[in-house]
């Protein structure tokens, strides 16, 4: 490059705008933690969606995450925070000049990336083989629809009542008549060209725009299930995106380690890194809560 | 010649490969001109197309098109970057007295991700189906065949992270690089401005780039979230987009309104007055900007108790913004006032955007603005804003910062005569717009009832009146930099330490660390025959 940009101060990584490699690591950190933020609101965008349609559709979001595999998806937490754990080390390491620890730590990171993704893939190959994905919509191109409506949650609609069957004795015992309401399943779809489980904004219990803010308490239960399902794919879809991306940056380190251009003054990659793999962590802390542990257990 | 940023070294890759801000910001201003170029001939087609009630030029698509890129390709290539691309790429480590921004590669990164953007949203033009405004509405946007909206909203997402990493380059730069004796109440007012734009930028552009993400999720997957036929809710589109397009409105304003605190000080050759409340209202117009967005959709279904807070909160923001006004009126007052070519383009600042932000008070009380709602009052509102707002304060910073950025001084003469048929031909064209709004005339349509013609054709000579300004602006600023005269180190007499380095600065910006002192004590200069520039009397003795 034509530049001489990173001339004049001995230390090949000290860029020649800065006057000391404290003032470079510390502008290089603030950089780090403006562009976290910037990914918190990303995926605020995200849980505002979740918030709105949890707020609107309460039923459907207790019901439908009963489908997603809460047993998996702690497993996928306990992956995660143990990898945070291991980056933690890792940068620690670097920290130290331990080179050969830190590619440890990376590499185990790595794993941790790994496994996640693999669960995830286990977790997404039931949903797709189940049809309890999102609703799926007419083709842009030739305008067929990409998923028919009643296909995709045939295996849904026709499990469930006999989960309800099962559940609803309970319910009996503890004299809760609403519940078993909420639990009928019975109810025809309103929308014979779309096929079951979709009501529009003005008929569902409520949308943004309707008028009094009253629940259409007449609507039939338990139907949109696909809403729930298209945000928890974009949700994690998103959240896996973040993943990979973060694996790959990990990949980057390490193999810089490895070539050893870090030295206990000169590690910021590392530690830049380890700062983006725990947002990535934490944002999935929030995940699976709000997605898998909506209902797990309400009746204790 | 002595050396400088722009011979420092040749070919193309020293261009394209550079991590100089100076060479960037250059090729950003090359970058969003023509898309201000492209934009504008699309303008103008539509009013040439307004100049008869029936369809004559174009036909109905052909002109819905038109529309929608025009919007897109003013606010998101054109607007949206150009004073902080361009203007302050350039200036901002200059004004600061550093060598660069925080970090270079990230600030070339971000002109890339530009380019990319607007290619992705020019090319989404040949899938075509762009046509439902530059708002992007579902349904609308949802429907058959609309197969560029696909690529125009991924464009939209990848110019959003070429802003906000410029917005992160200049928080940095600002809080890390600033040398010593720069203290934050030292700073320019353009920087304060910079920096009130680089927060908006950093905390509001990552919800467009989602809403832009589910966009594209619902037209290609139908994940049901926007789509009402899948149950999905139009409305929550409108309030994630409005949530960063209004903030939006503030990333274009605010670097206007920082540059005009510059031009009045400099040109009034009088210490700005109230300098804190206008760096604190940079700052609480940023604040504000986030809590009014509801006021986009006063008519799209909302409670009337938000509404009415809605409706507060956009009154409030006219308290910061009438501040910064009043305090360049009183800076003015008892100035030494000299109108060159900049500060005329100040002057229509002040005129124009009181006019744009008065008639923004119409449209944010919810009576009137269920009549006035998209109609050409609209148009005509932010018009007056962004137009006669921001690009009239970029005009104004580009003559201001052009003999510091070419080394070369452009035609005063010239200057002034464009600066007039811009502002004659900018007002006929959208005042007129607002006579056609308030009697009903809705916007975006591609024909009109008979009765709105004569206003039409006002509105219409108007805009032909603006282009030959511009284009006469163009071509004396393209002409200076073959035969213009050899600019000064500070043609105006500014005090900023932009004016403390040659014109055109060297590479490295100040081979000596410049001494900080007040950005506004004009006492220092003296205006030197010898040059055509001002001189530090202390220097001019010694």
């Amino acid at each position: 490059m034509s530049d001489d940009h990173g001339h004049g101060h001995g230390d090949p990584n000290l860029a020649h705008h800065w006057d000391t490699m404290d003032q470079q690591v510390h502008a290089g950190k603030f950089g780090m933690w403006l562009f976290l933020s910037t990914e918190v609101l990303l995926f605020a965008g995200l849980f505002c969606a979740y918030c709105v349609y949890r707020g609107l559709h309460p039923e459907v979001f207790a019901e439908a995450s009963k489908v997603l595999n809460w047993k998996l998806g702690a497993l996928n937490t306990v992956i995660l925070l143990a990898s945070s754990f291991t980056m933690a080390m890792g940068v620690r390491a670097a920290q130290l000049g331990n080179k050969s620890q830190t590619s440890l730590m990376l590499v185990l990171t790595l794993c941790g990336a790994g496994g996640f993704m693999v669960v995830k893939a286990i977790e997404y190959n039931e949903k797709f083989e189940h049809g309890t994905v999102w609703i799926g919509h007419k083709n842009s191109i030739t305008g067929d629809y990409n998923y028919s409506p009643q296909d995709k949650f045939k295996d849904v609609e026709y499990a469930y009542p006999a989960e309800a069957a099962e559940a609803a004795p309970d319910e009996s015992e503890h004299g809760d008549p609403k519940l078993a309401a909420l639990l009928d399943t019975t109810v025809t779809p309103i929308e014979p060209k779309l096929g079951g489980g979709i009501v529009q904004p003005g008929v569902a219990p409520s949308g943004l725009a309707s008028d009094d803010g009253k629940r259409v308490t007449t609507a039939p239960k338990l139907q949109n299930m696909h809403i729930f399902f298209g945000i928890y794919f974009v949700m994690t879809g998103t959240h896996g995106l973040h993943v990979i991306i973060g694996a790959i940056a990990i990949i980057w380190v390490l193999i810089r380690n490895i070539r050893g251009d870090f030295t206990p003054k000169y590690n910021l990659p590392v530690d830049l890194v380890g700062l983006y793999w725990h947002l990535v962590d934490l944002i999935w802390i929030f995940l699976f809560p709000l997605l898998y542990l909506i209902n797990l257990d309400p009746w204790n | 010649m002595k050396d400088n940023y722009l011979t420092h070294s040749r070919g193309f890759l020293s261009w394209a490969l550079t991590l100089d801000h100076k060479r960037i910001g250059l090729m950003y201003l090359v970058a969003v001109l023509s898309s201000f170029l492209v934009a504008g001939i699309m303008a103008l087609m539509i009013r040439a197309e307004h100049l008869a009630p029936g369809a004559d030029l174009v036909d109905a698509d052909t002109y819905n098109r038109l529309m929608t890129l025009h919007g897109a390709i003013m606010v998101f290539l054109f607007i949206i970057p150009s004073i902080p691309g361009a203007l302050g790429n350039f200036v901002l480590p200059i004004m600061l007295g550093a060598k660069d921004v925080a970090f270079p590669k990230l600030n070339l990164c971000s002109f890339y991700l530009w380019i990319v953007g607007a290619l992705l949203a020019v090319g989404s033009i040949a899938a075509g189906g762009v046509d439902g405004g530059w708002t992007f509405y579902t349904p609308y946007s949802l429907q058959d065949g609309r197969i560029g909206v696909i690529g125009m909203t991924m464009g939209v997402f990848i110019l959003g992270f070429s802003s906000i990493f410029t917005g992160l380059n200049f928080v940095v730069t600002i809080h890390r690089l600033r040398p010593p004796g720069m203290t934050w109440f030292r700073m320019p007012l353009f920087l304060w401005g910079i920096y009130a734009t680089a927060i908006l930028q950093i905390l509001a552009t990552p919800v467009i780039g989602i809403t832009m993400l589910l966009l594209i999720a619902e037209r290609v997957m139908g994940i049901g979230i926007f789509d009402p036929a899948l149950g999905g809710d139009p409305v929550l589109f409108q309030h994630f987009f409005w949530f960063y397009s209004h903030p939006a409105v503030y990333i274009m304003i605010l670097p206007g309104l920082a540059i005009i605190s510059e031009l009045i000080a400099t040109f009034s050759h009088k210490h700005i007055f109230g300098y804190s409340f206008i760096a604190f209202s940079s700052v609480a117009i940023a604040v504000f900007s986030f809590l009014v967005w509801g006021h986009h959709m006063f008519t799209s279904g909302m409670s009337p108790l938000a509404a009415m807070i809605f409706s507060a909160l956009t009154y409030s923001v006219s308290i910061p913004t009438a501040v910064k006004i009043f305090n360049w009126l009183a800076t003015m007052y008892k100035g030494s006032i000299s109108f060159q070519t900049p500060m005329l383009y100040a002057l229509a600042f002040i005129f124009l955007f009181t006019i744009g932000g008065l008639t923004g008070i119409f449209l944010g009380s919810l009576s009137t603005d269920v009549h006035l709602h998209d109609t050409y009052f609209v148009v005509a509102h932010f018009h007056y804003v962004m137009m006669g707002g921001t690009v009239i304060a970029m005009l104004g910073g580009l003559h201001y910062w052009w003999p510091k950025m070419t080394g070369r001084m452009y035609s005063e003469f010239w200057g002034r005569i464009g600066c007039l048929l811009v502002f004659v031909g900018f007002n006929l064209t959208f005042f007129s717009q607002f006579l056609l709004g308030s009697l009903g005339m809705p916007r975006r349509y591609h024909t009109y009832a008979a009765e709105f013609q004569s206003i039409h054709v006002a509105s219409s000579i108007g805009s032909f009146t603006l282009a030959a300004g511009l284009f006469i602006t163009l071509f004396y600023l393209v002409h200076s930099l073959f035969r213009g005269a050899i600019a000064p180190a500070n043609p105006w007499g500014g005090a900023t330490l932009e004016w403390h380095c040659t014109s055109p600065p060297p590479h490295d910006n100040f081979s000596v660390a410049p001494t900080v002192g007040d950005p506004y004590d004009y006492s220092d200069l003296s205006y030197d025959p010898a040059t055509g520039g001002w001189v530090s009397k202390a220097g001019a003795k010694a």
